[in-house]
């Protein structure tokens, strides 16, 4: 019989193995799900893992993708870690899209000495629209004690539907033939590229320096040890001192304010203007990033990058193997799913054993445990 | 007047997949178990549901499929949180996210299909009554079904011995398992009963309240009648009270824009999500009430002899 006994302490080379065994366990269920759908699993494997990184093109894709995965992760990360649950970060990733993208609008002639600089405040209101929707969620947690969960939630819809009244109403172009979408942002306002040709931008500069500073703050700073001894122990915590509140509204800033970056960037970046089709899940996707990269910033960009490589092996695996882009949520869900399942292995081992010779030996075991 | 009486038979309708839902997650968090999978539980029974109702054209076999899809999603969510202990919030939210994809994956054909002619129906004698009839005794027979459930389940909470079980193991799972009782298997059984719940409410809402199928087209409606475990403190009948409120919410959209209400259709379709957020905050807004209703294990996992 299957037994689970928990370890004496964490393992650690366990925390680093899991992702890998989840991810084996989502491409071995990807193989017969190729199977069933009559599709050759080798070739399937191949579309999904293999031809994005081929060239250059395909490796531009895959920051494009990544960056607004990474950057949201980073700030999910810091929230979990301090056991505030904001699942909310595609409703702030769109408040992003609409300060930046409102910056971005106000650019005209009056502007053009700025230049290229102008995008510095175009990411400025994004961070600011994201730390702002995040800001809801806080004030209302802290003030009423209402669930962070449901309410940050619940403005995903209400962000989309601003969204969509927007590029219909007051923000829509009016040259545009009546499409609900704003006018094309000017190439002042754009994001600098980093090749020409290739749609990769500066954000994937600014996603790595955004790792580097929550790598600091989390590891490196009081502040971030505080939020971090809150959310593993409250009571400790209050014991020494930290305050909740303040846990509380800065992991939603840091997080929303992220959140609100990679929205401005993807507007002034990949989109170059605001239509209804903005949000793209990633504020979804970014909740998997974060928890298969550990909810570490360096795992993060590894698994920021695995997730990205599904969306594109999605998009390939449409065009090539007739297979639909909605396959990419399929694996993503099944991963954080597998992932979780391959967690307990941190914390317990596995071991075969008859129930009698269980029962016999679990005082030992317990005993061992404690 | 006539207008009135439509707007309340509309709000039932709209009521009563959420008061499915949510007494679904009442069943689960009543033993202890948060369940933030309801809305990725929900599509993947929405979808079971609409294509079963394509190709059979029975809308009940529709229900049952839903019901069962329901379940063996609950089925995964429970072995995970109850026997390997993972976090409730986290997985609850990968349940969630793989429901989104998996049904919109298997869904693609059938967005483009429709359903025959719904049959109407209505109850003899008091269906005709004027205003009342319009407004109570027209509506499909799930509705009342809904009532029924809601008033089964306030009776096996409150007034068998089954139920006290379970709410003692939401209460104190520790006591629970040293009087004996199988914690682990109830908890199950309640995920179990949770998930098939959640998916007849799903199958109700691509089969008989908006009888087709779009990706994502639970809308919110499983994170909503998650909110209203809390706004009902976990009580039955609040639950149906609250989902027919937010029933009415709903649909009020519709209501206003018919009666030619000059408000930009965005703002309308606000309504359902922004009075969720009020009622959590005027709910939550006293602490003490709120643990003091609250199943004192929610959340928490169990593992005996640990």
């Amino acid at each position: 019989m299957l037994r689970l006994e928990p370890r004496a302490r964490p393992s650690k080379a366990m925390s680093y193995t899991s992702p890998l065994i989840a991810l084996a366990i989502t491409v071995a269920i990807g193989v017969v799900l190729f199977m069933v759908l009559g599709k050759d699993p080798l070739r399937g494997l191949q579309v999904f893992f293999v031809e994005p990184l081929k060239n250059l093109y395909g490796l531009a894709e895959l920051s494009v993708k990544a960056t607004p995965l990474i950057l949201i992760a980073l700030g999910l990360a810091v929230c979990f870690r301090s056991n505030v649950w904001n699942i909310g970060a595609e409703g702030q990733y769109i408040f992003g899209a609409l300060g930046g993208g409102w910056v971005a609008m106000q650019a005209g002639p009056t502007t053009a000495w700025m230049g290229q600089a102008y995008v510095i405040p175009v990411l400025v209101g994004g961070v600011l629209g994201g730390t702002l929707w995040a800001g809801v969620v806080a004030l209302l947690r802290d003030r009423f004690s209402a669930n962070e969960i449901l309410v940050s939630l619940m403005l995903v819809y209400v962000a989309e539907l601003l969204l969509g009244w927007l590029v219909n109403g007051p923000w829509q172009d009016p040259d545009g033939h009546n499409f609900p979408q704003t006018i094309t942002f000017l190439a002042q306002t754009r994001l600098p590229r980093l090749l020409p040709g290739l749609r990769a931008h500066i954000g994937l500069l600014i996603a790595a320096v955004a790792v580097a500073c929550l790598w600091v703050f989390l590891f490196r700073t009081y502040r971030g040890f505080a939020l971090q001894v809150g959310g593993l122990a409250p009571a400790a915590a209050r014991y020494a001192g930290f305050s909740s509140r303040q846990a509380l509204w800065l992991s939603l800033s840091i997080s929303g304010g992220m959140a609100g970056l990679a929205g401005a960037l993807e507007a002034v970046g990949p989109l170059g203007q605001l239509t209804p089709y903005v949000p793209a899940g990633y504020g979804f996707a970014a909740i998997i990033v974060a928890y298969v990269g550990r909810l570490h910033p360096v795992g993060i960009v590894l698994s920021g990058f695995l997730m990205s490589l599904f969306y594109i092996g999605g998009e390939l695996a449409q065009s090539r193997l007739g297979l639909p882009k909605a396959l990419t949520g399929v694996f993503q869900g099944l991963l954080l799913f597998t992932l979780l399942a391959c967690d307990t292995l941190i914390h317990y081992r596995v071991r075969w054993r008859s129930t009698a010779a269980a029962a016999a030996a679990a005082p030992l075991a317990v005993a061992a445990g404690s | 007047m006539e207008g009135l009486a439509l707007l309340i038979a509309a709000s039932l309708n709209a009521g009563t997949a959420l008061a499915i839902a949510g007494i679904g997650l009442l069943i689960n968090e009543r033993a202890g178990i948060l369940n933030l999978g309801a809305e990725g539980l929900m599509l993947v029974a929405a979808m079971a549901g609409f294509a079963v109702a394509v190709h059979t054209g029975n809308s009940w076999l529709a229900f049952g499929v839903g019901m069962l899809a329901g379940a063996a999603l609950a089925a995964c969510f429970g072995v995970l949180v109850i026997w390997l202990n993972t976090n409730q919030v986290a997985t609850g939210l990968a349940l969630s996210l793989f429901g989104g994809g998996l049904s919109a994956f298997v869904g693609i054909p059938y967005v483009q299909e429709k359903l025959g002619e719904q049959p109407q129906f209505h109850v003899p004698v008091l269906g005709d009554i004027p205003f009342l009839g319009v407004a109570l005794f027209r509506q499909h027979p799930m509705v009342y079904i809904a009532i029924a459930l809601v008033a089964g389940l306030a009776w096996f909470l409150y007034r068998t011995r089954a139920g006290l079980v379970l709410r003692a193991v939401g209460e104190s799972p520790e006591s629970a398992h040293s009087l004996g009782y199988a914690v682990r298997r109830i908890r199950l059984m309640a995920v179990l009963a949770g998930g098939a719940l959640c998916g007849l409410a799903g199958a109700y809402i691509s089969v008989i309240y908006t009888p087709l199928w779009v990706e994502g087209m639970i809308a919110g409606k499983g994170w909503i009648a998650l909110a209203l475990t809390t706004f009902a403190t976990w009580r039955p009948a609040r639950v149906l009270l609250g989902a027919y409120l937010f029933g009415g919410v709903t649909m009020l959209q519709f209501y206003l824009q018919g009666h030619g209400v000059h408000v930009p259709i965005q703002f309308l379709g606000m309504l359902p999500y922004l009075s969720t957020v009020v009622v959590l905050v005027l709910i939550s807004r006293n602490a003490s009430w709120i643990r003091a209703n609250m199943p004192a294990s929610l959340g928490k996992p169990f593992f005996p002899g640990a």
